[in-house]
């Protein structure tokens, strides 16, 4: 990559925007919440901030919960007719776990990237139109211009402009990724939801994708899921320790990336960051 | 016995196999071609059939094969779609409806006949027609059709349903736009499986479209199958046997250029709109 | 304000996720009506078949009374066993042949041999009935009536029966013999066995219960077969004595008959119609009972 496209896109707003930087307000507070399927605990009594504009990574090892979490912020786990939430969870003044949401906005502005790429099986184009055309947007020449703005955002407008009616399953895995994060930020949202979005790519490719995760911090409300500690300190703000007590995901610690990191406050928390455990 | 002997079993068993099947289909071939002519597709009978031509009788068997897709198909597919995407996956419903079509797919087509000839003929007021010819027709290719329709919905990549729920978009969009043009390859074969089942019914239709080869007027009105054509002559027309073959290889012709087609369409399909991974 | 619900009317007209609930609810009702259809068929059979029913009984068409349907006999026993006949004549000679192309396209066929068998089998098993009645009618059957007249007989049907369910045997015993994983074949390979010893001893065992699966739909095929027995059977009612006696399929006598049938007549028409189902019911039923035991093997 030899040069570093500009953001377009300022979804916070322009007064909220301005340098990159952190707003230490709550965007998403979520209290007490648990999660269970087929009746078995997954996650319990879960309480932390998601704050405006910064990166919250979750880290712990696997089965802690932590992609349980993430599903239900933006109602997914609803696709599983057998998870059960419970809790709160407050964003826009509304509690997310109240029936009488409307899913469909709320996925407007809460959006997702998945570990494995999942490009629909249609042309690049047709990916990013399908959502739009879906959320209301008529005009054909509107749907244009969104998604080549966000194309080029992501930095695959030079790499595929010329083939925007082929195959999205074409492109390489790092390709197809930031399709997929193109896809969720055409809707312009305010919160991305990633769980693990690196893991099942190349070195390269990963790289790649961290990097334009890093420049999204600011402009975007960002909350990872990552196993890989080392990306998390390199680019999280807050940073949300899980583990497993009595065979169900808690969280342990939480607080600012740093401060987590170089003086955590519970011995487990040190014990996992200096590889001692997990 | 060893490993030579058996190896020589196989090999002649095979070779047997294939030579009595080249036999028959040598025999179709030939015996057909000496009485086929474009006349014969384009005229219609005389002299019971011996003579003539089979026009009628392949608009007949058009009809009563547009019908039976008419109905089977935009129905099948509604059932396959509800029993792969909206219904409970561990409810009642879902598994006695499974059953019902399983059932379904076994009874034999005469059997099918009878009820065709109770209940579209006498019961509904059909009568000996095409209509009622092609609605027993769609009975018969139901149950399969669901059964094939719902498997090729449900080996689609799951994690597309995923996200396009994240994105927003309802189940109905989701299925409309990336499921069922996913799923179409597998779907079009199932369909072909049941048009050529279908095609080849002769048992079902004996009874309900009946024997007329005249040109049928209406969907109301009597018409003859190729297949049954063929059973007319051979068995009913002394003299038809040359006839029949010629009918059979055209039978055969359109069977094999509908799985042809039903290939190259997939193939398409596949490289124009949808790729897999 | 965005995630609280629009208006009412506003939430009727635009909400897509109600769009949802309508599909689902319209999808559920065509669901439904396709599983009725069994209970349609169920109710018109036995509406149909119950004037003879209640007038005699199961018993009666299992008497040795002869089928004289205008005399009100309607013994169907020459037909059943004719029927049976067939289909253990048939399975017979299919199952070996069958399982034995299986095998060759699996295990020895070179590629391009065992894509062209392949294709032959499949396009066989296409062939409509009706067409390998025609063949059996115009050159078997005076084929046998050379070796004894009149040629239309049991043995007729049993060879035109076996062609017809052979591709189908193959091709399922075929997909079975591929579904093997391969490290099971590899052991054995490992372990110096013949190839015959491969096949007969691990191969086949190892997809017994599809194979098995595969032959019991065979067998409900050749029960349910009408038209090509009905061409080269000889259609008369009696009782299979040998090969070469000319006799009457359950399925050929529906057809046969069911034209010029009234009353009592068409009623036991639909009677045996029934009883076939069951039979072939009977059949299908063992078949997913075995394949259910594919992990016992």
């Amino acid at each position: 990559m030899n040069k570093k496209p500009q953001i377009q896109s300022y979804t916070l707003g322009e007064l909220e925007a301005g340098e990159p930087c952190c707003i230490p307000t709550p965007h998403i507070e979520v209290s007490n919440l648990s999660v269970s399927y087929h009746g078995k605990t997954v996650l319990d009594d879960v309480s932390l901030n998601v704050y405006k504009g910064c990166i919250t990574a979750l880290i712990g090892p696997s089965g802690c919960g932590k992609t349980s979490f993430l599903s239900a912020l933006n109602k997914l786990s609803e696709l599983n007719a057998n998870a059960a939430v419970k809790g709160s969870i407050v964003y826009e003044g509304t509690d997310l776990l109240n029936d009488t949401v409307d899913v469909m906005s709320l996925r407007r502005k809460i959006g997702m990237i998945f570990q494995q790429p999942n490009p629909f099986p249609l042309s690049i184009r047709r990916n990013l139109d399908l959502p739009l055309r879906e959320h209301g947007i008529r005009n054909q020449k509107t749907r244009h211009e969104k998604i080549e703005k966000t194309l080029k955002d992501v930095g695959l407008w030079d790499e595929v402009k010329d083939r925007l009616d082929t195959s999205a399953l074409s492109l390489s895995g790092g390709q197809q990724q930031r399709l997929c994060i193109a896809r969720a930020l055409v809707l312009e949202p305010e919160i991305l939801l990633m769980d693990e979005p690196c893991s099942a790519l190349d070195p390269l490719s990963s790289g790649v994708v961290e990097d334009f995760i890093l420049r999204l911090k600011g402009h975007y409300t960002i909350v990872i899921v990552t196993h890989n500690l080392a990306q998390a300190r390199r680019i999280a703000n807050y940073a949300a320790f899980f583990w497993m007590k009595e065979k169900v995901g808690k969280l342990i610690e939480f607080g600012q990336c740093q401060h987590l990191f170089d003086t955590p406050k519970d011995d487990l928390t040190a014990a996992y960051i200096s590889g001692a455990k997990g | 016995m060893g490993d030579r002997i058996f190896s020589f079993i196989v090999w002649t068993s095979a070779a047997l196999v294939g030579s009595i099947f080249l036999w028959i289909l040598g025999d179709i071939v030939l015996k057909g071609f000496s009485h086929f002519s474009l006349s014969f597709l384009l005229e219609h009978p005389e002299d019971a059939g011996r003579s003539g031509g089979i026009f009628p009788i392949i608009i007949s068997t058009a009809l009563i094969l547009l019908v039976a897709i008419g109905v089977s198909v935009p129905f099948g597919l509604g059932v396959a779609i509800w029993l792969a995407e909206f219904s409970k996956q561990s409810g009642k419903a879902v598994s006695s409806t499974r059953l019902t079509l399983d059932v379904l797919a076994g009874v034999p087509s005469i059997v099918y006949g009878l009820f065709g000839n109770a209940f579209f003929s006498i019961f509904l007021g059909l009568g000996f027609s095409i209509l009622s010819g092609g609605l027993t027709l769609a009975c018969m290719i139901l149950p399969v059709f669901i059964r094939t329709a719902e498997t090729g919905l449900s080996s689609v990549n799951h994690s597309w349903r995923a996200g396009a729920a994240a994105l927003g978009m309802n189940k109905t969009a989701a299925i409309w736009h990336i499921l069922l043009p996913s799923a179409a390859p597998a779907i079009v074969a199932g369909l072909v499986l049941g048009i050529g089942r279908a095609t080849a019914e002769t048992a079902a239709l004996i009874f309900t479209s009946g024997y007329v080869d005249r040109m049928p007027g209406s969907l109301m009105d009597s018409g003859r199958a190729l297949a049954v054509h063929i059973y007319d002559l051979s068995m009913n027309v002394t003299g038809g046997d040359s006839a029949a073959y010629a009918s059979a290889l055209t039978l055969i012709a359109v069977i094999i250029a509908f799985n042809i087609m039903a290939q190259t369409m997939t193939d398409q399909w596949l490289g124009k709109r949808v790729q897999r991974a | 304000m965005i995630l609280l619900k629009p208006s009412f009317l506003y939430r009727l007209l635009m909400n897509k996720w109600s769009i949802d609930r309508g599909a689902s609810a319209f999808l559920a009702v065509l669901a439904g009506l396709s599983a009725s259809l069994l209970v349609l068929v169920v109710i018109f059979l036995g509406k149909e078949s119950w004037p003879v029913l209640s007038h005699g009984g199961w018993h009666m068409f299992l008497s040795g009374s002869g089928w004289y349907p205008l005399e009100g006999q309607f013994g169907l026993t020459p037909m059943i066993l004719a029927s049976l006949a067939m289909m253990a004549g048939a399975i017979i000679l299919a199952v070996p042949f069958g399982l034995a192309g299986a095998i060759f396209v699996r295990f020895y066929a070179p590629p391009v041999l065992a894509g062209t068998y392949k294709a032959m089998m499949a396009l066989l098993a296409g062939i409509p009935s009706v067409v390998f009645g025609l063949w059996g009618l115009t050159v078997l059957v005076p084929l046998i009536g050379q070796i004894q007249p009149p040629g239309s007989s049991l043995l007729a049907a049993i060879l035109i029966l076996a062609l017809m369910i052979l591709p189908t045997v193959a091709l399922t015993s075929f997909a079975a013999l591929e579904a093997i994983p391969h490290n099971i074949l590899n052991g054995a390979q490992a372990l110096g066995m013949t190839r015959k010893g491969q096949i007969l001893f691990v191969a086949v065992p190892a997809a017994r219960a599809s194979i098995i699966g595969g032959i019991l739909l065979a067998m409900a095929r050749a029960l349910g077969e009408t038209m090509a027995v009905l061409m080269v059977a000889g259609n008369v009612v009696q009782n299979p004595d040998s090969l070469f006696t000319s006799v009457r399929a359950l399925t050929a006598n529906i057809a046969l008959e069911m034209a010029y049938a009234n009353d009592l007549h068409r009623a036991s028409l639909f009677a045996s119609g029934l009883f076939l189902t069951a039979l072939v019911f009977l059949l299908s039923w063992l078949a997913s009972y075995s394949s259910k035991d594919v992990r016992h093997g």
